[in-house]
């Protein structure tokens, strides 16, 4: 077995076992050759990559097998010798970096197009009290921003409704895929419930930003109990008199099935929602946002609560905050043992995807480790979304969704994606912006 | 001569004092008395520096006759004994809206569409904020309610006017007194008013304060050219109300609202370009800038709405009341008494309090604030007569003065001291008895031969009784007025008695009836006994040490800081403040020079008095005194980052986007050097940021270019000497395409109509300039000076090439077609910004020698940007345009350093090319690369030490510097978190404190700067103007 430095890659006209050498730019070329080719390859070795398994280890030289969509194996590559005629292919990558595909959550990637225009919008719904709303079947796989979140080693999103107090089922979705069926990993893992705000922000043209005590808050917070109450007692009930699609929709959060997200900022907001899952005996709560939640990490902890957390380049919310608090909070959530993934929730939150990778590396330098702030956008989102038995982690038996970056996958200058699968599956690494940027070099003739 | 006119004058005073006229018929017989009334034995305050003891008080027909201490008192004087009282001026305060008509209603045009002409018939002028025209005396109406609630804390007369519009009118100097309207208008014209807000206009422009600032200035500029066109015969302009009236005002004393002391600055620097000594209604925050404030040479009106006591009892809530505003609740007070110190002449105004039963109260507090009295005095007294010229009239009780005068049974600035009556024009309102009958003592109270006994006495707050059943003592209800006294008990537990009586003060006892529960009515008797220990814990003064006063910190915002101790709590030193260092030594750092192709490793950088003076290894240590050597082994020094397109750091408004010009408006006049988002900054590599105008029209307005200098003021935050920028703009925000269905007829609304915006204004200018320079080079002494248009003037500074276009853009069509009209008209585009389309047309703008600063990775968020590449600033590059990254957003411009690292990522720069890209490019583009923008010998100091490479996500900026000084230390920051956290508490503590006096409090309620970005218009949200 003989292996080099450089790249080598599979290719549908090279025999099985035999590697062949080739050239960093025919990369795109071929791994989009994976989709049309006649022949599918399922059986393939990734040797020598620095595997960052998403649980907090590090192999520094690796082999990771794929047969068919799992993963097969995961082992120190040190000393192994690669038998050719057990795979199909086999890539030598070198000291490249490897990790399990990234997990993007609680965001409206896939569901919009461009943000300004309307007929794009498919997010929100009408109403209130939306539970029986679900993303799924908005979920676009040939949206126009996926394909440039996907170059950047994110490979799953949390399709996720926005607006009025409940607005809906997310989904969570594969970022290839020919339709929504083919696409989604798990249906309808969860509600997502905008908790009252007890202090709202306004603004006005005179004083700027202010806050104030929200008028409608008690309204809200009674509107709720009333909804929750009834369907808790709808789904209890043996024989259902007359069926009301809204209760139906809320039966999965009441027997365990599936979350109830709390969105949640202020340190208030969080406590009230937290006493408020325990009321309806929620099993599986999580806060969304949290932008507060490092103020009351011990709640959060003895309750066994995660949190997706908001987006860390952000801006604190108050003149007083340390400048620095909300690139700190990642770190102030991990050393008190709290659950939590990052999220990026927010302006232009679509097409800001493809930067999770740098809010978890900006966590970095404010305290996490590399390894931690991985968790925090792969293996912790899966364990959070419920999904950590088949995505998340570089791990046998789970589902072979894995990144290769030339370097350090958390740094913007290093991030370069030049491998990735979705289930076994090789990921096309092009997309219009990629095209867009040849043509016009190729007009210019620069480099 | 002079004689013959004095006893002109004396015979016409004689005349009037004996004949009272009037032109209105009486039905009936008239009332007019011509009484003398005589104050005796009062302690009479002349005026604000002279008190009388045991004086006379004369006085006829609402006018002083004399006042001193042994005078004759006429016969048939009515006396009134005032021994052990106080005569006081009567209080004037110049800035009130007393009887005028309630102002209408503000309406928004966002949901109603727009309104871009005025709504006023006539021949007036075009903007309805211009209310010159306005005549306050002929709307006065009395308003006997509020006359008596101002009369209640001392005044005597107002200035009145609406508070309504930019130039507002003529204020009516009007008496609190309540007969007709004829008999209280002493001055019909005391002075202008004007302000920074069109209030209640319901057109367009302006919309944002530096629209305000810009419409108040042309009109100015245009009332001068008014004046002078219509100087000769035949009149050679326009017949215009406004500007006719608008001329008359400016005879009069001017007053503006400034309410903020950043306002009270704005408007004091138009004052200067218009020679106009405004007299500046204040915010009560004055104290935060002082030094500015006093340099301004003004006088103010000053409010003293000081605010309530925040309730900080939850602990959470309470972490939203910022530093801010816990310092100035605490600090508030203290505003009168720093003016003072500071030798600023000013007077007090009610306006501005919620309840102006508290004005005494916080006159008092101030005093205790160390405001000395006799300013306090002057400030309620003489000095607002003498700012509107009126103080041979009121503000002093002398000979001749209008009788305005209250009555106060101890000094007025004594806590418990009281009105007793105001006489405004001889006229009394009466709130309380001169010489009131004391009650206090033990009685007893015999009635059909049972006797309780009954004590009246006197707590704190106020007078109280109780009454003694069967050992049992019982507070007793009761009232006494005009002599009588009624009151009820209960001597069982089921009937209740009832009791009137009349007093006499011989006896000093009460005789009376009482009815009993079953319906009888029987005799009383409550007779005096003893007295009551009257003697009052005297409450102990408030002395400054025991107020415990924070200091004012430089900005007055979370991580600002006091000045240095030994300078003074009231005396800005700030120039030591600022040059801290006269050296800093940078040794052993990895230095990105910008000028070169390699790093210099280990190599020490040498800053003297804000200048790079050496750049080499192993350099000794500095021996000047005041000289820093920082250890920066490990770390990397970069030139300041340079954000070319920012909207931090303004204030109300970044867009005057109400018609397709605005080239009249300056960023600069509107910044707000208090804006957190400047620390922030800092803290990521910020030294120098280029605040925009926003995208809401074609020709936006003129840029600002600020050095990040924390704590100093606007001015000084201003880049020395920069070139003049100015905002355009193209694509869907100017064509309004986002802006909702009421928003479609502003022209223009196509890419079409873009384009004849710029043919029609640049053929006007070009013709402006044309005749604006015939006339300065012209030998016709007698023509007439062209009409000063600020818009014009802006835009022929572009075609004469001394003000340089920075452009939002998107689409290559309208790139193309701007840098087609520059060159019809003779002139480059300096910047294309945002420019996201720019890689389509790069060959055409390398052409043409335009910059480009665009984002590194943004797309997806409108039509006009789904074409938008990530590569875009690598290819704009690789062709040889002049490209920057820039933030147009508070947030990103925290980490422009990562925003530059993508064009590593994407299209593979150098990690030197990706710096320039926030550095030394937008330098280049800003015209200010001879100073900054790269770290070479001579240039200014404006640099920044990071943790790590600085274009890794992992690097923190370590220290920022501009002008060889630290702005930012991450270490000093710690602590500056440290003094928040220590500072807060110190607040809240006195804060509890204060609630548990039970002071009121006010629920939090904080208030933060707006964010801005691009298409931000104000008074409507941003979902409904689509996005940048």
């Amino acid at each position: 077995m003989k292996t080099t430095k450089a790249y080598n890659f599979p290719n549908p006209l090279c025999q099985a076992g035999k590697v062949q050498k080739t050239v960093l730019c025919l990369l795109i070329v071929l791994t989009n050759t994976f989709l049309f080719a006649q022949k599918t390859y399922t059986h393939i070795a990734l040797f020598g990559g620095i595997a960052h398994i998403g649980n907090g280890k590090i192999i520094e030289s690796s082999l990771i097998v794929i047969k068919n969509n799992l993963i097969e194996a995961v082992m120190d590559a040190k000393g192994i010798k690669i038998n050719p005629q057990a795979y199909d292919t086999i890539i030598d990558i070198g000291s490249k970096h490897v990790y399990p595909a990234l997990i993007n959550t609680n965001n409206v990637l896939g569901l919009v197009d461009a943000e300004s225009i309307r007929a794009t919008r498919d997010f929100a719904e009408v109403g209130n009290i939306n539970p029986h709303i679900r993303t799924l079947i908005a979920y676009n796989t040939d949206n126009i921003v996926v394909p440039t979140v996907k170059t950047n080693g994110i490979l799953y999103t949390q399709a996720t409704p926005r607006g009025g107090l409940i607005s809906g089922s997310s989904s969570i979705m594969a970022l290839e895929g020919w339709n929504w069926e083919d696409a989604v990993l798990k249906a309808d893992d969860g509600i997502h419930l905008n908790f009252p705000k007890a202090v709202e922000k306004k603004w006005n043209d005179e004083e700027g930003v202010t806050s104030s005590a929200n008028k409608k808050y008690v309204d809200e917070l009674n509107y709720l109990n009333k909804f929750f109450a009834d369907a808790l007692s709808y789904s209890k009930e043996q024989t259902v008199t007359e069926k009301n699609i809204r209760f139906e929709a809320m039966k999965p959060i009441f027997n365990g099935k599936a979350n109830l997200y709390l969105h949640a900022d202020n340190v208030k907001d969080i406590i009230t929602a937290i006493n408020f899952s325990k009321k309806y005996n929620i099993a599986k709560a999580v806060i969304v946002g949290g932008k507060e939640s490092y103020k009351i990490t011990s709640e959060l902890k003895k309750n066994k609560i995660p949190v997706m957390l908001n987006r860390v380049n952000d801006l604190p919310d108050n003149n007083d905050d340390a400048i620095d608090i909300v690139f700190k909070t990642p770190y102030l959530l991990q050393k008190d043992s709290v659950l939590f993934c990052l999220q990026l929730e927010g302006d232009m939150e679509a097409p800001q995807s493809r930067n999770l990778a740098f809010n978890a590396g900006v966590a970095v330098a404010y305290g996490l480790t590399k390894e931690q702030a991985l968790a925090s956008i792969s293996y912790n989102a899966a364990k959070i979304l419920g999904v950590e038995k088949q995505i998340g982690t570089l791990e046998e038996g789970k589902m072979a969704s894995i990144i290769v970056s030339d370097g350090d996958v958390l740094d913007i200058k290093t991030n370069n994606i030049i491998l990735a699968y979705i289930a076994g599956k090789p990921v096309t690494l092009k997309n219009k912006q990629t095209e867009l940027y040849i043509k016009y070099k190729n007009k210019y003739g620069i480099k | 001569m002079k004689k013959l006119y004095f006893s002109i004058l004396f015979l016409i005073f004689s005349i009037s004092k004996i004949v009272s006229q009037s032109t209105f018929p009486t039905n009936g017989a008239p009332f007019n008395t011509h009484s003398i009334y005589a104050f005796t034995n009062a302690t009479i305050i002349v005026d604000f520096e002279t008190t009388l003891k045991n004086a006379v008080l004369i006085v006829q027909n609402g006018k002083i006759l004399n006042v001193g201490e042994k005078l004759e008192i006429p016969k048939n004087a009515i006396v009134y004994d005032l021994k052990g009282k106080f005569i006081y001026p009567s209080f004037i305060d110049i800035y009130n809206d007393y009887g005028m008509p309630e102002a209408k209603p503000h309406m928004r045009n966002g949901f109603t569409g727009p309104q871009p002409e005025s709504n006023v018939k006539g021949a007036y002028g075009w903007n309805q904020a211009i209310k010159a025209d306005l005549e306050a005396h002929k709307l006065f109406l009395h308003n006997k309610d509020k006359a008596e609630e101002l009369k209640k804390i001392g005044f005597g007369a107002v200035v009145t006017c609406p508070k309504d519009g930019i130039v507002r009118g003529s204020g009516a100097l009007v008496l609190l007194n309540n007969t007709k309207e004829n008999e209280s208008i002493l001055t019909d014209k005391v002075a202008g008013y004007y302000a920074l807000n069109k209030g209640s206009s319901t057109q367009d422009y302006p919309s944002s304060l530096t629209g305000c600032i810009a419409l108040l200035r042309q009109t100015y500029y245009d009332a001068q050219w008014y004046a002078l066109a219509n100087s000769g015969i035949p009149t050679k302009a326009e017949y215009n109300i406004s500007l006719d009236a608008f001329n008359k005002l400016q005879l009069l004393p001017s007053i503006i609202d400034g309410n903020d002391k950043f306002n009270d600055l704005r408007v004091a620097k138009i004052g200067k370009e218009f020679n106009v000594k405004y007299i500046v209604k204040g915010g009560g925050n004055e104290y935060q800038r002082i030094n500015d404030i006093q340099n301004a040479f003004l006088k103010f009106i000053i409010p003293v709405n000081f605010p309530e006591a925040y309730d900080v009892e939850d602990p959470y809530d309470a972490e939203a009341i910022t530093l801010t505003d816990l310092k100035h609740w605490e600090l508030a007070p203290t505003n009168p008494a720093v003016l003072e110190k500071n030798y600023i002449p000013f007077c007090f105004t009610s306006n501005d309090l919620k309840n102006k039963s508290d004005f005494l109260k916080n006159i008092r507090k101030a005093i205790q604030y160390g405001l000395s009295e006799k300013t306090a005095l002057k400030a309620l007294t003489a000095n607002p007569a003498l700012f509107i010229n009126a103080y041979d009239k009121i503000g002093a009780l002398k000979k001749d003065f209008i009788a305005n005068f209250f009555i106060s049974n101890k000094a007025i600035f004594d806590d418990d001291s009281q009105i007793l009556q105001q006489w405004v024009k001889g006229e009394p309102s009466i709130y309380a008895d001169i010489n009131p009958i004391d009650i206090r003592g033990n009685y007893i109270l015999a009635s059909n031969n049972k006797t309780y006994k009954i004590k009246f006495f006197e707590d704190a707050i106020k007078s109280k009784a109780q009454i003694t059943i069967d050992t049992t003592k019982k507070s007793l209800n009761y009232s006494f007025t005009n002599n009588i006294i009624t009151f009820s008990f209960m001597p069982d537990t089921i009937d209740v008695v009832r009791a009137s009586g009349n007093y006499n003060a011989i006896q000093k006892s009460f005789e009376g009836n009482l009815q009993l529960a079953n319906g009888n009515w029987q005799s009383f008797t409550l007779t005096f006994e003893s007295i009551v220990d009257t003697t009052k814990k005297p409450t102990p003064p408030i002395t400054k040490k025991l107020l415990n006063l924070g200091k004012v910190i430089y900005p007055f915002n979370a991580f600002g800081q006091a000045l240095p101790e030994e300078n003074g709590f009231f005396k800005d030193s700030w120039n030591k403040f600022k040059n801290r260092y006269s050296a800093i030594l940078i040794k052993n750092a990895t230095v990105w020079t910008n000028d070169g192709d390699s790093l210099l490793k280990n190599y020490d950088v040498y800053i003297v008095e804000g200048k790079i003076v050496r750049i080499a290894p192993n350099i000794d240590a500095p021996k000047l005194a005041f000289a820093l050597t920082i250890d920066a082994k490990g770390k990397h020094l970069t030139p300041g980052i340079i954000d070319e397109h920012s909207h931090i750091a303004l204030t109300s408004g970044v867009n005057e986007g109400t018609q397709s010009s605005s080239a009249e408006v300056r960023m600069g006049d509107v910044i707000n050097p208090d804006d957190i988002n400047i620390y922030r900054q800092l803290a990521g590599g910020v030294t120098c940021a280029q605040l925009l105008h926003g995208s809401a029209n074609a020709i936006g307005g003129q840029s600002a270019l600020i050095k990040l200098r924390w704590g100093h003021n606007a001015e000084d935050m201003k880049y020395e000497k920069a070139d003049g920028f100015i905002k355009f703009a193209l694509g869907e925000n100017v064509k309004q395409s986002n802006w909702g269905d009421f928003n479609t007829i502003r022209f223009p609304q196509s890419r079409m109509g873009v384009e004849q915006v710029y043919n029609d204004f640049f053929t006007r200018a070009k013709e402006y300039d044309k005749a604006m320079t015939t006339f300065l080079t012209g030998k016709d002494k007698n023509k007439i000076a062209p009409r000063k248009d600020l818009e014009l003037d802006a835009l022929a500074e572009i075609l004469n090439k001394k003000r340089f276009i920075t452009c939002h853009s998107y689409v290559q069509s309208e790139i193309n077609m701007l840098m087609h009209i520059a060159d019809t008209f003779g002139f480059k585009v300096n910047t294309f910004t945002h420019i996201l389309e720019g890689y389509k047309v790069a060959d055409k703008m390398k052409a043409h020698g335009v910059s480009a600063s665009t984002f590194a990775d943004w797309w997806a968020y409108k039509n006009e940007v789904l074409d938008a590449i990530p590569y875009n600033a690598t290819i704009l590059t690789k062709m040889g345009v002049n490209t920057a990254i820039n933030s147009d957003d508070a947030e990103m411009a925290r980490r422009l350093n990562q925003e530059a690292a993508k064009s590593i990522k994407y299209g593979a720069l150098t990690e030197i090319e990706a710096l320039k890209l926030v550095t030394l490019n937008p330098a280049k583009m800003l015209h200010i690369d001879d100073k900054v923008g790269s770290i070479k010998v001579g240039k200014i100091a404006d640099v920044v030490l990071w943790t790590d490479n600085p274009l890794s996500v992992y690097a923190k900026a370590d220290k920022t510097i501009i002008d060889g000084q630290i702005y930012f230390d991450r270490d000093e920051d710690v602590k500056l978190q440290d003094y928040i956290k220590t500072e807060r508490a110190r607040i809240i503590a006195k804060l509890l404190a204060e609630k548990q006096k039970g002071s009121k409090t006010q629920k939090h309620q904080t208030k933060q700067q707006r964010l801005y970005h691009c298409n931000t218009i104000e008074g409507v949200g941003e979902e409904e103007t689509g996005h940048r």
